[in-house]
C-alpha cells in the first residue's frame, strides 16, 4: 500500500462526515445504498414468500401492498438511481479525466446529506405505518383513497431528487471544465460518456417528478384538485407527468451500467471498445429519445390511438441504440485477449440478460401486444431483467473491477466467481418464469392468485432464495478483503485508463501531478507500465 | 408437478389469435438474437481466451459498414414489429358497429355490470358467443382495469370518464377477469369471471332475472323523478334542449364549438351543466354532482340514447 | 493563469480562477435548466387545464388584482436592473456601490413579497383559497378552484424562490462587506445575479398567464 492515500488521510468520524473528497463521499454513498439494497431485498424476500402459495396466507393484503410499494420505492429511488452514479461515478469521474476532484466538492457532500435526509423521511413513513400506493403513486388512489403515509414518503422522494440533481450538475460541469490537458471528449472512457448522458437526464427529468410529487402532496394537504375528477382534474395527467420523468429514470439506472460494461469489456479483452464513437453517441441518443417515450406506459390508460402509435414508434427507435451497444460489445471480444476474471463474468452476464430484457421490451413497445401483457408479471419480469439483470450486474461487475482501486486490496477470486455464477442462475430462475406467468395473464401487485399459477410462482420464489444468497456472498468476501485481502498494487488488471495510473488507493488529490493525455481511450497497443 | 400448470393462455376471442401470432413472431426474433449474441459471446470467450497473462487484443479499426448494418437491421425489424403491433392495436381499439353494449362500473373492490335489458351482475359477466361485445366503463373511485387474459384485451377504468373495451368471444366457457390496475387493499380480490354462453342460453339467462325492466326504462323513471322532464320537454318549449334524437348527433355550443353527443358529453352535461351549454340556451341547469350515482348516470345516458328523433308533427302530441 | 494561482479564493482542485469561474457559471446555468423544467411541469399542467376550461380560468383570473400584480412586475424588473448594476459594480471592484445595489435589490425583493402577501390576504378574506370553504360564482366553482390551486402553487413556489434569493443576497452582502468579493473574484455575485434574473423571468411568465387571461376581450 502507498504510504499516503485517501483512506489514511484522517480517521475520525469527522474526517468522513465533513469530507469533501469525492472518493470518501463515494464510500459514504456505498454504505448507504448497500443498506437500502438489503432493506429492499428483505422486502422482496417477504413478497416471494407470500407468493409461494396462491392464498394470501403469509401476510395480510394490506401488509403485502406496503411491502411491494416500499420494495419499489427503496430499490428505485434509494438504490438503483444513486448506485452507479453516486458510488462508482463519484469515485471515478475525476480519476478518469485526470481531475483533482469534482467541480463542486461541497455540493457533492451536500448531495449525500440530502440523500440521507430524504431517505430518512421515507424510512420514517415506513416505520410509522407504511405506504401502499405502489412506487408509481397513481392518482386518484394516492390523493384520495390511500390511508397511508403518502405525504412523508413523497416528501422523502422529493428531497432525494435534489441529491440526484446536484450529482448530475456536478458531473456535467466536471466533464466540461475539469478534464486534464489532452483529455479530449473522444479520448474519454465510455463510462464518462454514459455518466454525462445520465447526468443530462438527472438534471432535466428529476425536477419534473419533484413538481409532480409536490402536486400530489399539496392535493392531499390542501384539497387542490389537480388530479381529482370530482373537481374537474384529470387523474391521467398525473401519469403523463410521472412517466415523463420516470421513463427517463429507467435510463438513469441502465445507462451507467452500460458505461461500466464498456470499461469491463475493454479491460478484460485488452482491446479498444469496437465502434467507440457509436457506443458514445448511442448513450446520448438513448438519453434524448428516452424523454419522448413516456406514453408507452399508458397504452391502456385511455390515451388516443394516434398518441399510442406515436409513442410506440418512438419506443422502437430507442431500442436501436441499445442494440448497437450490444453488437459493439460482442464485436469487441472478437480477437481480444479474453480473461475470465470475475468482472468479465458479470459483463458477460450483463450482455446476455440485457439482451433478453431489451428484446422483451420490443414485446411491450408493440402496442397491440402490450395491451395483453402490460400490468402483468411480464412487465415485472421485463424490468427486472433490465434493472436487476442489467443495472445490478453492471454495478457488481464495476464494484469488483474497481475494488482494488477503492480499497487497495484484492478479493478472493474463487469465491467471487462462485457468487457471480449463483447470482446469474438465481436471477434467471427468479424472473424467467415470470415472463410465462405474465403471458398467462397473472396481474402484478396481486397478494393472492389463482391456483394454476402456483408452480411457476414456486420456481420464482426458489430462485429468489438462491439470488439472495448470491448477493450476500460479495458483501462478506469484499468486507473480508478490506483487512485480509492481498495488496493490489496500482494496476492489478494491467488495464489502461487514468484511474490505473495512480496508486491504489489513490492519494486525496488523486494524482501526484496533473496527467497529460497523449493517447486514445483503451489504447492497449502501446502498453505504458 | 406440471399437471394443471398451463404454459400458454387459452384463446377465446377473435383477437387472441392475432395477438398470439405477433407474440410468436417476436418470440422467434428474440430467441434468434438471444442465441446469436449468447453463442458469439461464449464462442469468443473460449476461442480468444487469454493464454498469456501479458497478451493484449488485436487492434481492430472500426468498420463503418458493419456499424451501419447492425443499426439498419434492428431498425427495419423494429419497424416491421411496429406496423404489425399498430394494426393489432387499431383492431383492439375500434369496435365494430353492431356491438352488444354492456355498462361496467368499477369500485373498490368489485365489478358491477349492467345489461341494457336491466340484468345486473356483480363480478360475473354473461355474454353470448360469437357476438361482438362492447363494455362502456367508468369507476366510482380510483382507477381500475378490466383484463380478460383469454380474450387478450385490457383497458383502464377511469373515474370521471368513459373508456371502452370490446371483444368477440369464440368459445363458450368461463374465463377469468382480473383488475389489472392497482387499486388498493383488496386489489387482488377484485376478480371475476366472464361466462360465455351459446346465444340461446344467453337469451334464456337474460330473460331469467330481469325484474326491474330495461336500463333505459329505469333511466326514464329517474328522468321523471329528478324532474329533468320539466325543462327537457320533447316539444321544444322547455327551458332546456330537446333530447329526442340527440345522441350521436352534433350540437352547437354557445362558444360556437361543435360537439358530438356521446356518453362523455351527456355525463358532463348532467354533472357540470354550465361547461358546455348548447347555443340558444341559458346556463340555468343545476349540477347533479353527488345526486346521481355512476350507475344512475348510465341509466340516464341509456335513456337519452333510447330517445329517437320524432317527426316534427308528432313531437308536439306525444307525452 | 499563474498570477491567480495563489489567490485566496481559488479552491484547491481548480488550476486557475478562470477555470473556477467558468465552472461555477456553467453550474448555475445547468441549475437554471433544472429550474426551468421544475416550473415547466406546472406550466404544462396550467396549459392543459386552461385549454379545457377557458371560461372558468378567465372568470377566476378576473378576481386577481391586476394593479397590485402590475406594481409587483415593475418592482421586480427594477430589482433586476439594480442586480445587474450590482454585478457591474462587483466586476469593477467598487465595493460600496456593490453593497448599495445589493441592499436596494433586497429591499425591492422584500417589497414584492410584501405586496404578494397582501394579495394572499385578500384571497383568503374572499374565500378564494381552494378547499371546502371555497366560494365562487356557482357556474365555474369547480374549475375556478383549479385555477386558484395553480395560482397558489405557482406564485407560492415563485415566492419561495424569492425568499431563497434574498437569503443569497444577504450572504453576498456579507461577502462584499468582508472583502471576499474582489475585482478578480466577482463570480459569486455574477451567478447570484443569474439566479435573480431567472426568478424575475419566471414572474414575467406568471404575470400574464395568471392575471391577464381574457383581459383583451373587455
Amino acid at each position: 500500500m502507498p504510504p499516503r492515500h485517501y483512506l489514511n488521510n484522517g480517521y475520525g468520524v469527522k474526517s468522513w462526515l465533513l469530507t469533501r473528497d469525492h472518493k470518501r463521499i463515494a464510500l459514504l454513498y456505498l454504505a448507504s445504498v448497500t443498506f437500502f439494497f438489503f432493506l429492499g431485498g428483505a422486502m422482496a424476500v417477504l413478497i416471494r414468500l407470500e407468493l409461494a402459495t396462491p392464498a394470501g396466507d403469509f401476510v395480510t393484503d394490506e401488509t403485502y401492498n406496503k411491502l411491494f410499494t416500499m420494495h419499489g420505492v427503496m430499490m428505485v429511488f434509494f438504490f438503483l438511481i444513486p448506485a452507479i452514479p453516486a458510488v462508482l461515478g463519484n469515485f471515478l469521474v475525476p480519476l478518469m479525466i485526470g481531475a483533482k476532484d469534482l467541480a463542486f466538492p461541497k455540493l457533492n457532500l451536500a448531495s449525500w446529506y440530502i440523500y440521507v435526509i430524504g431517505a430518512s423521511f421515507t424510512t420514517y413513513s415506513l416505520v410509522t405505518g407504511g405506504l401502499d400506493t405502489g412506487w408509481t403513486f397513481y392518482t386518484p388512489f394516492s390523493t384520495v383513497a390511500s390511508n397511508s403515509n403518502v405525504i412523508s414518503a413523497a416528501l422523502g422522494i422529493f428531497i432525494t431528487g435534489f441529491s440526484s440533481i446536484l450529482t448530475g450538475l456536478n458531473f456535467i460541469v466536471t466533464t466540461h471544465r475539469m478534464r486534464a490537458p489532452g483529455m479530449t471528449w473522444f479520448r474519454m472512457p465510455l463510462f464518462m460518456w454514459s455518466m454525462y448522458a445520465t447526468s443530462l437526464i438527472m438534471v432535466l427529468g428529476t425536477p419534473v417528478i419533484a413538481i409532480t410529487i409536490i402536486l400530489v402532496a399539496s392535493e392531499r394537504l390542501f384539497h387542490f384538485g389537480f388530479f381529482d375528477p370530482t373537481l374537474g382534474g384529470d387523474p391521467v395527467l398525473f401519469q403523463h407527468l410521472f412517466w415523463f420523468y420516470s421513463h427517463p429514470a429507467v435510463y438513469i439506472m441502465i445507462l451507467p451500467a452500460m458505461g461500466v460494461i464498456s470499461e469491463l469489456v475493454a479491460a478484460f479483452c485488452r482491446k479498444q471498445v469496437f465502434g467507440y464513437k457509436f457506443v458514445a453517441f448511442a448513450s446520448i441518443g438513448i438519453a434524448v429519445l428516452g424523454f419522448l417515450v413516456w406514453g408507452h406506459h399508458m397504452f391502456v390508460a385511455g390515451i388516443s390511438v394516434y398518441a399510442a402509435l406515436i409513442f410506440s414508434i418512438l419506443s422502437f427507435l430507442v431500442a436501436v441504440p441499445s442494440a448497437v451497444k450490444v453488437f459493439n460489445w460482442t464485436a469487441t471480444m472478437y480477437k481480444g485477449s479474453v480473461s475470465w476474471q470475475t468482472p468479465m463474468l458479470y459483463a458477460i452476464g450483463f450482455i446476455g440478460l440485457f439482451t433478453i430484457g431489451g428484446l422483451t421490451g420490443l414485446f411491450l413497445a408493440a402496442v397491440g401486444l402490450d395491451v395483453h401483457v402490460t400490468d402483468t408479471y411480464f412487465i415485472v419480469a421485463h424490468f427486472h431483467y433490465i434493472m436487476v439483470g442489467g443495472t445490478i450486474m453492471g454495478y457488481l461487475g464495476g464494484l469488483h473491477y474497481w475494488w482494488p482501486k477503492i480499497s487497495g486490496r484484492l478479493y478472493n477470486e474463487y469465491l467471487a466467481k462462485i457468487a457471480a455464477a449463483i447470482i446469474f442462475f438465481g436471477f434467471n430462475l427468479t424472473f424467467f418464469p415470470q415472463f410465462i406467468l405474465g403471458y398467462l395473464g397473472m396481474p402484478r401487485r396481486y397478494h393472492a392468485y389463482p391456483p394454476e399459477f402456483q408452480v411457476l410462482n414456486v420456481l420464482s420464489s426458489a430462485g429468489a432464495s438462491i439470488l439472495g444468497v448470491g448477493y450476500l456472498l460479495p458483501m462478506i468476501y469484499l468486507t473480508y478483503s478490506l483487512r485480509y485481502g492481498k495488496i493490489a498494487g496500482s494496476n492489478p488488471w494491467n488495464a489502461v485508463g487514468l484511474e490505473w495510473n495512480t496508486t491504489s488507493p489513490p492519494p486525496t488529490e488523486n494524482f501526484a501531478e496533473t496527467p497529460v493525455v497523449t493517447w486514445e481511450a483503451y489504447d492497449y497497443s502501446a502498453p505504458r507500465a | 408437478m406440471w399437471s394443471g400448470t398451463p404454459l400458454f393462455p387459452e384463446q377465446a376471442s377473435t383477437m387472441a389469435g392475432r395477438v398470439d401470432a405477433l407474440y410468436f413472431f417476436l418470440l422467434a426474433i428474440s430467441v434468434f438474437f438471444s442465441l446469436l449474441i449468447a453463442g458469439l459471446i461464449v464462442f469468443y470467450a473460449i476461442r480468444y481466451r487469454r493464454r498469456d497473462p501479458m497478451s493484449v487484443g488485436e487492434v481492430i479499426h472500426e468498420a463503418m459498414a458493419l456499424e451501419i448494418t447492425w443499426t439498419v437491421i434492428p431498425f427495419i425489424i423494429s419497424m416491421v414489429i411496429f406496423v404489425w403491433g399498430a394494426s393489432v392495436y387499431v383492431a383492439i381499439s375500434r369496435p365494430p358497429d353492431d356491438t352488444l353494449n354492456i355498462y361496467v362500473v368499477g369500485k373498490q373492490w368489485m365489478w358491477k355490470f349492467q345489461h341494457l335489458d336491466g340484468q345486473r351482475e356483480i363480478n360475473e359477466l354473461h355474454v353470448p358467443v360469437g357476438r361482438p361485445v362492447k363494455l362502456i366503463m367508468t369507476s366510482e373511485d380510483v382507477i381500475h382495469d378490466v383484463f380478460v387474459p383469454a380474450f387478450r384485451v385490457k383497458a383502464d377504468v377511469i373515474p370521471g370518464r368513459y373508456t371502452n373495451l370490446w371483444f368477440q368471444p369464440t368459445k363458450p366457457g368461463r374465463y377469468r377477469l382480473f383488475c389489472a390496475e392497482y387499486c388498493g387493499t383488496r386489489h387482488s380480490g377484485m376478480t371475476g369471471e366472464v361466462i360465455v354462453m351459446e346465444p340461446s342460453e344467453f337469451q334464456a339467462w337474460l330473460s331469467g332475472g330481469a325484474l326491474e325492466g330495461s336500463l333505459a326504462s329505469a333511466g326514464a323513471k329517474l328522468f321523471n323523478d329528478l324532474a329533468c322532464n320539466t325543462c327537457h320537454r320533447p316539444d321544444a318549449k322547455g327551458r332546456g334542449p330537446v333530447l329526442d334524437g340527440l345522441f350521436g348527433n352534433t350540437v352547437k355550443l354557445q362558444n360556437g364549438e361543435i360537439m358530438t353527443v356521446d356518453e362523455a358529453y351527456v355525463r358532463e352535461s348532467i354533472l357540470n351543466p354550465s361547461a358546455k351549454v348548447t347555443a340558444g340556451f341559458q346556463p340555468i341547469m343545476p349540477t347533479f354532482q353527488g345526486l346521481v350515482t355512476e350507475e344512475q348516470l348510465l341509466e340516464l345516458i341509456e335513456y337519452v340514447k333510447s330517445l329517437k328523433a320524432l317527426p316534427p308533427a308528432q313531437a308536439s302530441q306525444t307525452r | 493563469m499563474s498570477d491567480t494561482a495563489e489567490h485566496p479564493a481559488l479552491a484547491h482542485h481548480f488550476d486557475s480562477l478562470a477555470q473556477q469561474r467558468e465552472a461555477t457559471t456553467l453550474g448555475m446555468w445547468v441549475f437554471l435548466v433544472t429550474e426551468v423544467l421544475f416550473f415547466g411541469g406546472l406550466f404544462a399542467t396550467y396549459a392543459i387545464y386552461r385549454s379545457w376550461y377557458p371560461e372558468a380560468f378567465a372568470a377566476a383570473s378576473h378576481e386577481l388584482d391586476v394593479t397590485l400584480g402590475t406594481i409587483n412586475t415593475v418592482v421586480l424588473i427594477t430589482s433586476s436592473l439594480t442586480m445587474a448594476l450590482a454585478v457591474h459594480a462587483a466586476q469593477l471592484g467598487q465595493r460600496k456601490l456593490l453593497m448599495t445595489f445589493l441592499i436596494i435589490t433586497m429591499i425591492l425583493g422584500a417589497a414584492f413579497l410584501g405586496i404578494k402577501s397582501v394579495e394572499y390576504y385578500h384571497k383568503f378574506a374572499e374565500h378564494h383559497v381552494p378547499g371546502p370553504g371555497f366560494v365562487f360564482e356557482k357556474e365555474h366553482i369547480r374549475h375556478a378552484q383549479l385555477f386558484f390551486s395553480l395560482y397558489f402553487v405557482m406564485t407560492g413556489l415563485h415566492a419561495l424562490h424569492m425568499i431563497i434569493g434574498i437569503g443569497i443576497m444577504l450572504v453576498m452582502l456579507y461577502w462584499a462587506w468582508n472583502g471576499t468579493i474582489t475585482k478578480e473574484y466577482a463570480s459569486p455575485i455574477e451567478i447570484s445575479g443569474l439566479y435573480w434574473h431567472f426568478v424575475d423571468i419566471v414572474w414575467i411568465f406568471l404575470f400574464p398567464l395568471l392575471y391577464l387571461i381574457g383581459r383583451h376581450a373587455h
